[in-house]
């Protein structure tokens, strides 16, 4: 070391020293809870509810253990996808008045921060659930957090009013997940239990998307109502309606649900094609909105009836209908 | 030459939200930990104390 280093090595020991407080974005002031609220707690507990029942319902067993794994580690993987949607769409939700108070629009979480704890749920939940269940249910897990986060927020959320319909398969895949989990597979069986939700997602979200029209519009999301118009989102929603009902009774046709399902399914199949046409048939006014306001109340009631009937009946030991197709 | 260090002071009330955030992490490395601990013993049983070496 030469005096000239040592003279400023000197120097920089008693260097003057500031202090700040005044970080702003830049530091972190975030509660746990904005964490939590990263994760889409309400969109979670559908992912939980649905993968349970797939899980549930699969043939064959797994320890208790691995199964509150399996569940976990979807949730905290569905958790993952949600805080990258919003490090994603952290623009559009500011203008949103819907989801201005979000953790990062709101300023609670800086958008770097919600990326690494994204990804760092991504692999986590990926990795454990791959490690201590199996590489199929792991494989699935990562491919529905892609299609989530890659698929439908950075690809098709603001490029096509098909949105939702292609997107709406990351929501369809938690009980599929269960099932591999259990089984190790993929059947016809846990491939209905993913129709039942792909079918429903795009009817259940343009019914929203019909009285929040105005607050996309203005985030400037292509959704249907905004892009098509009004009508032929009345119209969308009724086809998906007709062809939803029938795809909720398969699981009593292939033979994995039992009779209270099946009838059950029916009637609520009917109900939604019911909820469908008064969408489509009542178009002015506050009773407009209201319809579309029932509908999208309804259609969260039919999934949650459907997939709870299918839980009840393997909780009770209820046989399964024989297989019609 | 002499150098300005920018310090980082925080308020109160980002050391007290600091600490929660750091009580969370703590509780989900531990929760890591057991699941870890106890799907070991699930899998393998008494046999994980069995093997060659």
């Amino acid at each position: 070391m030469t005096l000239v280093d040592q003279t400023e090595s000197k120097q920089a020991l008693t260097a003057t020293a500031i202090t700040r407080t005044d970080f702003g974005a830049d530091f972190s002031g975030a509660e746990v809870r904005d964490y939590i609220a990263l994760m889409k707690p309400r969109v979670m507990s559908l992912v939980i509810f649905t993968a349970l029942v797939g899980l549930m319902v699969a043939p064959g067993s797994l320890h208790p253990l691995e199964s509150i794994i399996a569940i976990l580690c979807i949730a905290i993987g569905g958790g993952a996808s949600g805080a990258l949607n919003m490090w994603y769409d952290a623009d559009i939700d500011a203008v949103m008045k819907r989801t201005a108070n979000r953790p990062i629009p709101a300023g609670r979480i800086t958008p770097g921060e919600a990326l690494g704890f994204g990804l760092t749920l991504s692999f986590g939940s990926v990795l454990i659930l791959g490690l201590l269940v199996n590489w199929l249910a792991g494989g699935l897990l990562a491919f529905t957090i892609f299609f989530y986060a890659v698929v439908y927020t950075i690809w098709l959320k603001r490029s096509t009013p098909q949105n939702i319909v292609i997107g709406g398969a990351a929501g369809a895949f938690p009980p599929m997940i269960g099932w591999a989990a259990v089984t190790g597979s993929v059947s016809i069986e846990s491939i209905t239990l993913f129709l039942i939700i792909f079918m429903w997602t795009p009817p259940h979200f343009w019914a929203l998307a019909l009285i929040k029209s105005d607050d996309y519009r203005a985030a400037k999301v292509p959704m249907l109502p905004v892009v098509a118009g009004e009508a032929v989102t009345r119209s969308q929603i009724l086809i998906y309606s007709v062809l939803l009902a029938p795809i909720g009774v398969m699981p009593a046709l292939l033979g994995f649900a039992g009779v209270a399902y099946g009838a059950l399914s029916i009637a609520l199949g009917l109900l939604f094609v019911g909820a469908a046409l008064r969408v489509y048939f009542i178009r002015e006014g506050t009773p407009a909105r209201k319809a579309a306001g029932q509908m999208f109340g309804f259609s969260i009631l039919y999934l949650f009836l459907l997939y709870a009937t299918l839980l009840f009946e393997r909780l009770i030991g209820l046989e399964a209908l024989p297989a019609m197709i | 030459m002499a150098e300005i260090i920018e310090k980082v002071t925080l308020t109160e009330e980002q050391k007290k939200r600091q600490h929660k955030r750091s009580v969370a992490i703590a509780f989900a490395l531990g929760a890591l930990v057991l699941i870890f601990y106890a799907i070991t013993i699930v899998k393998m049983g008494p046999g994980v104390m069995n093997r060659p070496l």
